[in-house]
């Protein structure tokens, strides 16, 4: 991981640095714009002061000081011994010299976060409900997930980002809302006032546009960091599915954590304010089905290669997410097995629902399988064209294939129709006749025959579909 | 003169550059000492563990007795084993003996509900996965040291200090990497 904690180190820097400009050049204009004379200047320097001290602040107590804006309490090894447990196992699976400080959230909604200027000075904090609703594997899974930021040195960039930008935000806030209700500004006999004006019109955007910019900035960052710290918990564990199904978990009830400071986002495992916020640009962390769907293609092996190659069969491009020198040092790692505990249930009920599955394909059923693990078998002949997880609500469209390009010819039956596959097991979709049919797991043609019309339908791939495609 | 300057400071050069070689070698090889340590604290936890989970079976499933001994046996060896190979050998046979102590609790629902065997059980289980977390971290410290001591051109430096190459720690017999599946 040289190459992500090298450049860790790198953004830092530049982020602390870019930041700083930002809040000068800030300081100046709003300066500027109260005393035309000697106001920039002294705003300058009043900002630049202002960035040290917060720079102080973020590095000497930045953790704590999150911890207390997020309501958490630490705990001991009596509180929680199994949440103790795992942390220190992970610990010493990742080689951090001194255990993480351990918090805990009284919060229904199961999320988690890591901070901290250095390693030594980690703190990571859980919400009860997290507690509460995973296994120990997935326990597992999340706090490895959470000491991989703090190996890659995120928490330090994190902490640094979280309170630069959370004050740029208030700077920009107070001017902006100074010009409403403050005294005005002062009229020079000196200055001419339409550069007056000039300067107040570029003090305004720019006070509308910096937080904006330094949050752009901050979230290019930190989507990357998100993968890179699954796969240094599939590292750490040997055992992607824990975080998988633990990321499942928490993402089907996360959307609603009460209290979260908007800046403090970005830290948590899976997005707080999902669905709150709108839009992937601005979005500080990959779509968590995405990440799931790349955990769980690692087949066979946790090492950063089985990642990387994972990550570039699921999101469909060329790009690494890890640096070549690391997936050059060492080759593919051998996945461990699932902990016992509760293992005899689970493989029961996969047996089940795969026998039950065997037999929703003998009746013609169309298998739709939800994010949240829930297989929907729908009537091949029920004529509607979306249906509702019972579980988690999401809406999927009834598979089906499609006339391929011309949109138009919809009413005249065309000769060749066209279906993409979504994923790499059963499939089921409808043909333009009604009939429903059948992809096995192994099916690798191109093409396929329907059995009710005899029309010939193209099986695309799963790599020709588009990236950020559900 | 000037070509005396410029060999000067060629030679400091290469001679910095040996020294920053010299130095990672060295931290790499205290990184695996450090990693041998945790294994070893590990263990010693596990070790530390095994009386009190005896005592505290002994009162629900006294009868079970080879079981029992064969625990205690192991224990005993594991403790007294010296050197990477041999110690690794002792610990899967303790591994062993535990999952098949785990097998057979299996039989006896009162004392898998007693609250101080519980307890217990969650620190069998997490000491387990420390001693398998700090062999996998020992392991991966091992292969980047020797990696980098056998690789050009850290190799010359290595030979000139004597940077032996380190041993990993394996669990050699199957049954004992079988243990750890055992439901406990």
């Amino acid at each position: 991981m040289w190459e992500a904690i090298l450049s860790n180190r790198r953004r830092s820097r530049l982020l602390i640095g870019v930041m700083g400009a930002v809040l000068v050049v800030l300081g100046f204009m709003i300066g500027a714009v109260a005393d035309p004379q000697a106001g920039g200047p002294i705003g300058a320097v009043i900002a630049l002061l202002y960035w040290l001290l917060l720079l102080v602040i973020a590095l000497a107590g930045g953790g704590q000081a999150l911890l207390l804006g997020a309501r958490a309490r630490p705990i001991g090894k009596g509180d929680a011994p199994q949440l103790w447990n795992v942390v220190e196992e992970m610990t010493i699976a990742s080689g951090l010299a001194k255990m993480p400080q351990i918090y805990v959230i009284e919060e229904e909604s199961p999320n988690a976060f890591a901070a901290g200027p250095t390693p030594d000075k980690a703190v990571i904090a859980v919400t009860s409900g997290l507690l509460k609703r995973l296994s120990r594997d997935e326990l597992q899974g999340v706090i490895a997930h959470e000491i991989g930021h703090v190996k890659n040195l995120d928490v330090r960039f994190m902490t640094i980002a979280v309170v630069m930008l959370a004050s740029i935000t208030i700077i920009s806030d107070l001017f902006l809302r100074s010009l409403w209700f403050g005294p005005g500004r002062r009229r020079s006999a000196k200055i001419d006032p339409r550069a007056q004006a000039a300067i107040l019109a570029v003090t305004v955007v720019l006070a509308f546009l910096a937080p904006l910019l330094a949050r752009l900035l901050y979230m290019a960052c930190s989507r990357q960091r998100e993968y890179l710290a699954d796969a240094s918990a599939a590292r750490f564990t040997r055992y992607p599915e824990g975080l998988a199904s633990a990321l499942e978990k928490i993402a089907l009830v996360a959307p609603s954590m009460k209290g979260v400071n908007r800046a403090l986002a970005p830290l948590y495992i899976v997005n707080p304010l999902q669905g709150l916020e709108g839009g992937a640009m601005l979005s500080t962390h990959p779509p968590t089905e995405e990440r799931i769907k790349i955990l769980r293609a690692m087949a066979g092996g946790a090492g950063w290669v089985d990642y990387d190659k994972a990550f570039r069969r699921v999101r469909g491009g060329n790009e690494s997410c890890i640096g070549k020198r690391t997936l050059s040092a060492e080759g593919s790692v051998p996945i461990r097995e699932a902990t016992s505990e509760g293992h005899t249930k689970r493989e029961m009920v996969e047996r089940i629902r795969e026998v039950d599955a065997l037999l929703g394909r003998l009746a013609d059923l169309i298998l739709i399988p939800c994010a949240c693990g829930v297989q929907m078998r729908v009537p091949h002949n029920l004529e509607r064209d979306t249906f509702q997880c019972p579980r988690c609500g999401r809406e999927h469209p009834m598979p089906r294939a499609a006339a391929p390009g011309a949109a138009a010819s919809a009413g005249e039956s065309p000769r060749k129709l066209r279906y993409e596959r979504t994923s790499p097991g059963w499939e089921a979709f409808k043909c333009g006749c009604g009939k429903a049919i059948q992809l096995s797991p192994a099916f690798h043609a191109p093409t396929i025959r329907c059995h009710g019309c005899h029309r010939e339908i193209e099986i695309a791939g799963r790599k020709e579909v588009p990236a950020g495609a559900p | 003169m000037l070509a005396v300057l410029i060999l000067l400071g060629l030679l400091g050069a290469v001679a910095l550059w040996l020294v920053g070689l010299y130095n990672s070698l060295v931290r790499l090889r205290n990184q695996v000492k450090n990693a041998w340590a945790q294994i070893d604290v590990q263990l010693k936890r596990r070790h530390d563990l095994i009386p009190n989970l005896v005592e505290t079976v002994k009162g629900y499933a006294g009868h079970e007795k080879t079981t029992l001994e064969r625990v205690v046996q192991a224990r005993g060896a594991a403790v007294n084993a010296h050197g990477v190979g041999a110690q690794a050998k002792a610990e899967g046979e303790l591994s062993a003996a535990l999952g098949r102590l785990m097998v057979v609790v299996e039989q006896y629902p009162d004392l898998k509900a007693n609250q101080n065997f519980l307890a217990l059980q969650e620190e069998l289980t997490s000491t387990e996965n420390r001693i398998g977390f700090s062999r996998q971290h020992y392991n991966d410290s091992v292969m980047t040291y020797n990696t980098r001591t056998q690789s050009f051109p850290a190799n010359v430096v290595a030979g000139m200090f004597t940077f032996n190459p380190e041993e990993f720690f394996e669990l050699k017999d199957e049954a004992a990497r079988e243990a750890p599946k055992v439901a406990f």
